[in-house]
């Protein structure tokens, strides 16, 4: 996975509640085999018009936020199905950190997985940020997640809270798949325990 | 020993290890896989050289994209052909058993699980698919993940999970005659909001659960995700081993009555602990039907789609003024005044024998409107055969449906069955995202017997009141 230690860029505001992962990346895009090139269907249906030209009051439309980097969302955000294309797709388009009141555990486990930043703050602050955010290009934000802070246009650091041991994968760009590999020996010893206690356990060849 | 909640019991049970801030790497005993969340997750596998760990439990099916018309001459579509194909060869080549386009037992991710008794009590159950949580009606542990964790299970038959909180949803007393696990599904939703159980994993418990057969526990714990929750629970009981007793992958002999001891030992202790607790009252259930586009926005049939500013929230008011306009509704309309175009009966939610049944029992002996196009497609290609061997299949073509082959069809429209823009439907499926089941297409969410009662009057219809209602044939 890609390390993120910091950010900086302009934020796009989006105070939707409930935006589910058909509207970040709806069904026709779920067909690939691949991971990559999903950013041009992201947010589809809100984004384009019917005839495929672009909705030019769609937020990512504005020519103030084509380049955002952050997204800041309602409650709920990434709720429904466990669709990875909707991490990819909003990881392609060039946001690497989306913050909000809350987001589904699903999409929150797979954004991380793909080097992006998921920060929750409180309803209030989000009310704020989505403030300043609406000023467009002159307002910068800066994110550092060594010291777990969100920088506004206005110089205000709000705090936010990460479980450790996602920070650290982050921080570092690890690789889980390979982190896990090496506890290969207590993985083996599991599997022993529960053969012994639980044979049920193996499938029937059925 | 200090009382454990069943979530407690079973998450114990698989913890290999534990990173210093609690992050845990847990055992993972069954994973589903199906053609759209795992090409990635091969290819990242051979990228790296990596064997799957335990190709025996990993169990491949193909559902997501598949047409529900006859499949023996091949697939149209290039791009779902080559997702099937790539499932084919990637299960072939890593040794993982796979039910393809024309094996009997294809069907549903969620529906061949119980189905072959590869789903057990107490054992954890994940799939690329968020409705896993459908698999928690037998006491499993089941979420839906991501690709990069499909990969991981995989590699290594294990998950980096922080363990959730515990929520308990009480249904007390006794559902009334005519009301599904659907309605409670739905409504416990609209108690909850489609946020209410996020970070948590529910249990749910009380009277009306454990009157529920096995196929209305997985109607219930289907929609668990609906209500943010990363799992639903029902504890084990006779129901559940009765369901499961001779079921192709089920233990057999001395290994079926080992586990049925163990299975014996999965309930919540007296006392336990849940960070929250929710009771519902099972008898004022009346049937539910969604109005809006989120599976919160759920009324009783006999109300009125409501008025945005009577939400006290001005985020709730913003999204039900923009769900009444992409719905295309009035506030105030009494909801059985809303004619439909379709109707939709399948899914992992309803797609079951027991739905196809109570489909049957409604519109026996009557004719689906003519305004109205309508099809049922069975969860599996088991589920198939029986409804044709019971007899629903005859009774349902003759009353007017399409009767398909197994797939998950018009849920998600990833396939040729969808919504046209503004199209209505009546739908048994999960989910009424915009555009969910095709491009503006607009969804009703409700249970098979009220989809039923709309195929027969061409409006949404509270079932209870069809004699009077409706036109019989
Ligand atoms: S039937 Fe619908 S919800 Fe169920 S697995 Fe298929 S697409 Fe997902």
């Amino acid at each position: 996975m890609k390390a993120l230690k910091e950010l900086s860029g302009v934020a796009a505001p989006m105070p939707m509640i409930n935006v589910d992962t058909d509207m970040i990346i709806p069904k026709q895009y779920l067909k690939t085999i691949g991971r990559s090139g999903l950013g041009k269907g992201l947010f589809h249906s809100m984004r384009y018009n019917d005839d495929g030209t672009d909705n030019p009051d769609f937020v990512l439309n504005k020519e103030a936020y084509k380049d955002a980097k952050i997204l800041i969302a309602g409650d709920n955000f990434g709720c429904g199905s466990s669709r990875e294309h909707a991490a990819w797709a909003i990881e392609d388009f060039g946001i690497r950190c989306v913050i909000a009141p809350s987001f589904s555990d699903i999409f929150y486990n797979n954004a991380f997985k793909n080097g992006m930043l998921l920060i929750r703050l409180p309803q209030e602050q989000i009310d704020e940020l989505t403030e300043q955010a609406e000023f467009g290009s002159n307002a910068v934000f800066s994110v550092d997640l060594e010291s777990q802070t969100v920088t506004a246009p206005d110089g205000k650091e709000h705090t936010f809270e990460i479980d450790d041991f996602r920070k650290h994968c982050l921080l570092n760009g690890l690789d889980e798949i390979a982190l896990t590999l090496e506890k290969a020996q207590s993985i083996d010893q599991y599997e022993t325990n529960t053969n012994n206690a639980h044979s049920w356990l193996n499938p029937a060849a059925g | 020993m200090p009382s454990k909640t069943l979530y407690d019991k079973i998450w114990d049970a698989h913890v290999v290890s534990t990173e210093p801030d609690g992050t845990c790497l847990i055992y993972i005993d069954r994973h589903l896989v199906h053609e759209v969340t795992s090409a990635q997750a091969f290819e990242g596998l051979r990228l790296n050289d990596r064997p799957v760990r335990r190709p025996e439990l990993t169990l491949a099916v193909v559902d997501h994209n598949i047409p529900t018309t006859d499949r023996s001459q091949g697939i149209d579509d290039p791009e779902s052909k080559l997702q099937m194909d790539t499932l084919a060869a990637n299960t072939k080549e890593f040794g993982v058993e796979y039910y393809d386009e024309l094996d009997q037992r294809q069907g549903i991710v969620h529906i061949i699980g119980p189905e072959q008794g590869f789903t057990l009590p107490g054992t954890t159950v994940v799939c690329g698919d968020s409705h896993t949580a459908t698999h928690g009606a037998f006491g499993a542990l089941a979420h839906g993940i991501g690709t990069s964790e499909v990969e991981h299970v995989l590699a290594s038959q294990t998950l980096l999970q922080n363990k959730s909180k515990n929520m308990l949803v009480k249904v007390n007393g006794k559902l009334p005659a005519g009301i599904t696990a659907k309605d409670l599904t739905l409504a416990i939703i609209a108690h909850t909001g489609t946020a209410g159980g996020t970070g948590h994993v529910i249990e749910y418990s009380g009277e009306a659960i454990r009157d529920l057969s096995m196929e209305g526990r997985m109607t219930l714990c289907n929609m668990a995700i609906e209500g943010g929750a990363r799992a639903g629970l029902v504890a084990p009981d006779e129901k559940t081993y009765a369901y499961l007793k001779g079921r192709p992958k089920a233990p057999k002999g001395a290994d079926w009555d080992a586990a049925v001891a163990y299975w014996k030992t999965l309930h919540s202790d007296e006392g336990a602990h849940f960070d929250k607790v929710i009771e519902i009252d099972a008898t004022s259930i009346a049937p539910i039907v969604t109005w809006g586009t989120s599976p919160e926005d759920a009324i009783a049939i006999t109300d009125s789609v409501p008025e945005p500013m009577s939400f006290s929230d001005e985020h709730k008011q913003s999204s039900a003024a923009r769900a009444l306009e992409y719905m295309g509704l009035t506030a105030g309309t009494p909801m059985t005044e809303i004619p439909i175009d379709k109707v939709f009966i399948g899914s992992c939610t309803n797609g079951r024998i027991e739905d196809l049944r109570e489909v049957a029992r409604v519109v026996e002996g009557r004719k689906i409107a003519p305004n109205v196009d309508a099809m049922v497609v069975p969860g599996s290609g088991l589920v198939k055969s029986q409804a044709e061997e019971e007899g629903i299949a005859a009774i349902l073509k003759e009353a007017g449906f399409d009767w398909r082959e197994p797939g998950c069809s018009m849920c998600l429209g990833m396939n040729p069955d969808r919504l046209e823009p503004g199209e209505r439907c009546a739908s048994t499926s999960n989910r009424n995202f915009e555009g969910r089941q095709g491009h503006g297409g607009r969804t009703h969410l409700m249970s098979p017997a009220m989809a039923a009662a709309a195929a027969v009057t061409g409006r949404l219809t509270d079932v209870r009141t069809l004699d009077t209602a409706g036109a019989p044939a």
